[in-house]
């Protein structure tokens, strides 16, 4: 039984900004909802921008794919900044205590040489994917449109920088501070040979116009095809040579994997949903995209796990494509 | 000469905080306002991990400072051991 | 092997400065394409030193904690109403500014920084301005979330955003940010980060929330306070871009210059809304507009800008002008308010004899002999039912889009009105400032949407102010606007009370 205590004078004028009553109806509103809804202007724009003097500052033409409403991508976590940071100062504070662990016991001396090797080789250079991504998501950030997207894709930006630098704090653990480490992974980053597809890849995405492209290039493909290879191939090659311990340092980035993909997975079946010509606008990028990338992570994934280690990130994607309603 | 400022939210943190700002600045004012103190000093004032872990007694971190902090004035330099507010003249 | 320990600034550059790379395969300025139109040299990113040197973990860490704070809070707020706590219910107009005016520059703040933070070619500068970012989304959004309650149970909060895109008065706020976005990075960041942030938002958020506090509105207050917390870092920022910009090249000097003459400007006209919130906004009152700017503009300004000068930098054109005017806009901009109340989206009133004695007090040179007339003109007519609202629509400057309500300062009875003719059209002004920043970029200030033009050409419906207001503006008319007296807000307040 619910019991209602009447209390006459203090009725509420409505239950929620009129913004979120037109879309949900009068009622109490979430929290992610009237921080989410409608917040970017819409019109009546002053001034052209000097830097694109072709488009309004806010403008929905910024990529090919069309929404007759941008806040269709609700993102189901339910992000807002305050839940956001929340739920990844809880995330934090386990790696923390995983990294203090880590080095506190100092679990780096058992690595044998050859692994650790293979972590600076492999996983330390990451570093610079992480920040690609930053930079990817900051673009969606800044030109894509409506509060629902570009709030997901900023709070993505801030979790590769907060996933660079976890990674550049892997090559410390490792070098006892010194810097080496890193200097070394980057070196592999610049100039070996099993890098350098993976690389002109990053730089491609960082000159890419449509935003919506670049987001679906990072945050799809590359992040599906990376996560599988090194957060669960490598990671279980080096869990089956005794160096399960780094599954400690990167226990954020699985988490996390887990968290963004269902993010994103729902964008993707949201724009597919809207109309034909996004979905096969959709599945071209993909398409183009899943070959560069494949191309480009074929010896790297050699390398790191052998010859058929490729073959089963794909695998991966493609059922998330084909979950998301393509093909 | 010109002064640099800090204020910080009126809370219990914030106490023991500025005590350790008046310890180290002998020159400093404190102003108590409505939910805010003020704290301004003549080109120069320093916030010490130091003094603030030995008026709260646990460990503090400089970065700590930014979860009371409401605003300052001055060029700042922050690194481990403290925070510095200074003009240049 | 022991680990050398690494101080916070190693670390930060090891974590964060170090992980961009010269590029092989594609051009980088492809990838950074704004960076040189705006005619500022930037030789070396590397020597930018970073304002703070937060990491992703530290962030979330302690970000997270304020937010528990704040929303602890918001929780007690509502479960308490703790909106029966306020001083008057006349203190909510002054959220209703707030929320349609200030909370959506937040966001604008929010996008111009995601738009520096993609395109700074140093990844120092980079990041910094994507923490700006996500704690502008931040300021924004808690914003919301404080004003959500007061939402429930008072008028002209409800459609904050919808309104922001239209309503006449909004359009100063609004065009204020779409310039600096709508300009260069770099302009970008010596308007918001510098100008703005480290000298006028100190005005807007230290005495305004103090006086917030003053008047019972804990929410208000503690939402304010906690963004600030943000803001010291961002004020750190804008002083970090300015120097930087200095140091890299002796040709970036005159341009700076002719920002900072330009913002400082906007930045003070677009204020002038904060201090009649100051003056007649607040019942109980914490300090006067005077003393607010003479506190955060004058000294904290002065001191800045002394220690700018061995850069070559002088204090803002104008400062003149603008150290006059502190005795005028208050009471200018509030008188144009209160006869335009009818076309507002909040309530306005004629201040109360003690509040008209507290400004004679505050104001000893110029309220009694210029403002004090007007209110007791004022009260006569409300006194026999006649309360004035003028019929006319007011007349806008092409810059900063208000309403030609400033005087000459050598004679605060002649409105100052500046006018410039460009292709054969004629523009007008409310002053030498905002005219000069018109001649400096006319193809860029001709474009201003400016709501009476637009309502004249007929493009915001119409055809009467009453339609505009409820049609397009999307007001409940009657309801939202008009004098606090006898307003619905008014009525549930003495309900509330029980007072008759």
């Amino acid at each position: 039984m619910t019991i209602e205590i009447k209390t006459a004078t203090l009725e509420p004028v409505r239950n929620t900004y009129a913004n979120v009553e037109r879309r949900f109806g009068d009622k109490p509103a979430t929290r992610y909802q009237e921080a989410t809804y409608d917040l970017q202007s819409e019109t009546n724009f002053h001034y052209r921008p000097l830097w694109q003097p072709d488009l309004e500052l806010n403008d929905p033409r910024r990529t090919a794919i069309v929404m007759s409403d941008w806040y269709a991508f609700k993102d189901p976590r339910q992000f807002y900044y305050g839940a956001y940071v929340q739920q990844r100062a809880k995330m934090q504070e386990v790696a923390e205590s995983n990294y203090s662990f880590f080095e506190n016991r100092d679990l780096a001396r058992f690595l044998s040489d050859d692994a650790r090797a293979e972590v600076i080789r492999y996983l330390v250079p990451l570093r610079h994917v992480e920040h690609t991504a930053n930079l990817n998501n900051m673009y969606g950030t800044a030109y894509g449109y409506g509060t629902a997207i570009t709030q997901a894709q900023l709070f993505n930006a801030m979790d590769r920088l907060g996933m660079a630098q976890y990674l550049s704090r892997i090559g410390l653990i490792l070098d006892g501070n010194s810097g080496d480490a890193l200097v070394e992974a980057k070196q592999q980053w610049l100039e070996a040979d099993i890098w350098q597809g993976l690389r002109a890849l990053c730089e491609e995405t960082l000159v890419t116009e449509d935003w919506f492209e670049v987001m679906l290039a990072q945050n799809l493909v590359l992040d599906a095809l990376i996560t599988d290879l090194v957060y669960r191939q490598f990671d279980q090659k080096l869990s089956d040579q005794g160096a399960q311990d780094i599954g400690m340092l990167t226990e954020f980035m699985q988490l996390w994997n887990k968290d963004a993909t269902r993010w994103m997975d729902a964008v993707l079946k949201t724009a597919v949903a809207e109309s034909n010509e996004n979905k096969e606008l959709l599945q071209q990028w993909i398409e183009k995209w899943r070959g560069k990338a494949a191309e480009a992570l074929s010896p790297l994934a050699e390398a790191m796990l052998g010859e058929s280690a490729l073959a089963e990130a794909l695998e991966q994607l493609d059922k998330r494509v084909a979950k998301a309603g393509i093909k | 000469m010109s002064k640099v400022y800090i204020a910080l939210q009126d809370n219990d943190e914030s106490r023991y905080i500025v005590e350790a700002i008046e310890e180290d600045n002998s020159e400093a004012t404190v102003i108590h306002m409505p939910a805010m103190i003020r704290i301004e000093a003549e080109n120069f004032l320093a916030v010490k991990r130091e003094t603030v872990e030995e008026k709260m007694g646990r460990d503090w971190d400089v970065q700590e400072l930014h979860v009371n902090l409401i605003t300052l004035g001055g060029n700042v330099d922050e690194d481990d051991d403290q925070l510095t507010l200074t003009w240049n003249e | 092997m022991a680990a050398k320990k690494l101080n916070i600034k190693d670390k930060y550059r090891l974590l964060t400065r170090d992980l961009d790379w010269e590029f092989s395969y594609q051009d980088r300025n492809k990838a950074f394409p704004f960076e040189e139109f705006e005619g500022i040299k930037i030789t070396d990113w590397s020597k930018w030193e970073d304002p703070f040197r937060l990491t992703m973990d530290a962030y979330w860490k302690y970000q997270a904690e304020k937010e528990r704070k704040l929303y602890a809070i918001f929780d007690a707020f509502a479960q308490n109403n703790g909106q029966l706590n306020i001083s008057d219910p006349r203190y909510v107009n002054a959220l209703k500014i707030f929320l349609t005016g200030v909370s959506p520059l937040e966001y604008q703040a929010f996008q111009g920084f995601a738009h520096t933070g993609r395109q700074f070619g140093g990844v120092g500068a980079r990041v910094a301005c994507q923490m700006q970012s996500i704690d502008e989304l931040r300021h924004v959004q808690t914003q919301v979330h404080a004003m959500s309650h007061y939402n429930k149970f008072f008028d002209g909060l409800q459609d904050w955003s919808h309104m922001h895109d239209r309503v006449w008065y909004l359009s100063v706020p609004k065009s204020f940010f779409n310039d600096a976005r709508a300009a260069g990075p770099f302009e970008f960041m010596v308007a918001i980060g510098f100008s703005f942030e480290y000298v006028l938002t100190n005005l807007l958020f230290v005495p305004f929330m103090s006086g917030a506090a003053y008047n019972g509105d804990m929410a208000t207050v503690t939402f304010g306070f906690s963004a600030q917390s943000d803001e010291a870092r961002h004020m750190t920022l804008g002083l970090e871009v300015i120097k930087f910009l200095l140091e890299q090249h002796e040709d970036n000097v005159p341009i700076v210059q002719k920002w900072i003459d330009k913002w400082f400007w906007r930045g003070t006209r677009l204020l002038t809304i904060v201090s009649m919130m100051m003056d007649y906004m607040l019942p109980n009152k914490v300090m006067s507009w005077k003393e607010a700017w003479e506190v955060y503009f004058e000294e904290a300004g002065g001191a800045l800008f002394k220690d700018l000068a061995r850069y070559g930098i002088r204090m803002p054109k104008y400062a003149d002008i603008i150290e006059k005017e502190k005795e005028h806009v208050s009471h200018q901009a509030w008188w144009t308010f209160y006869t335009h109340g009818h076309a507002a989206g909040f309530h306005t009133w004629i201040p109360t004899d003690e509040e008209m004695d507290w400004l004679s007090e505050k104001y000893p040179e110029t309220f009694d002999k210029y403002y004090r007339p007007r209110w007791e003109l004022a009260k006569e007519m409300e006194a026999k039912g006649e309360r004035f609202y003028t019929k006319a629509l007011p007349q806008l400057c092409t810059t900063c889009q208000i309403p030609m309500l400033f005087t000459e300062m050598d004679n605060p009875t002649q409105i100052s009105y500046r006018d410039s003719i460009y292709k054969g059209d004629r523009y007008h002004f409310c002053s030498d400032g905002c005219k000069d920043i018109f001649d400096d970029e006319p193809e860029k200030f001709v474009q201003s949407w400016l709501p009476v033009h637009q309502i004249f050409q007929g493009n915001c419906g119409g055809p009467g102010v009453e339609d505009i207001l409820r049609d397009y503006y999307q007001m409940n008319v009657g309801v939202d606007n008009m004098d606090i007296k006898g307003s619905p807000d008014e009525e549930r307040w003495k309900k509330w009370k029980g007072v008759a």
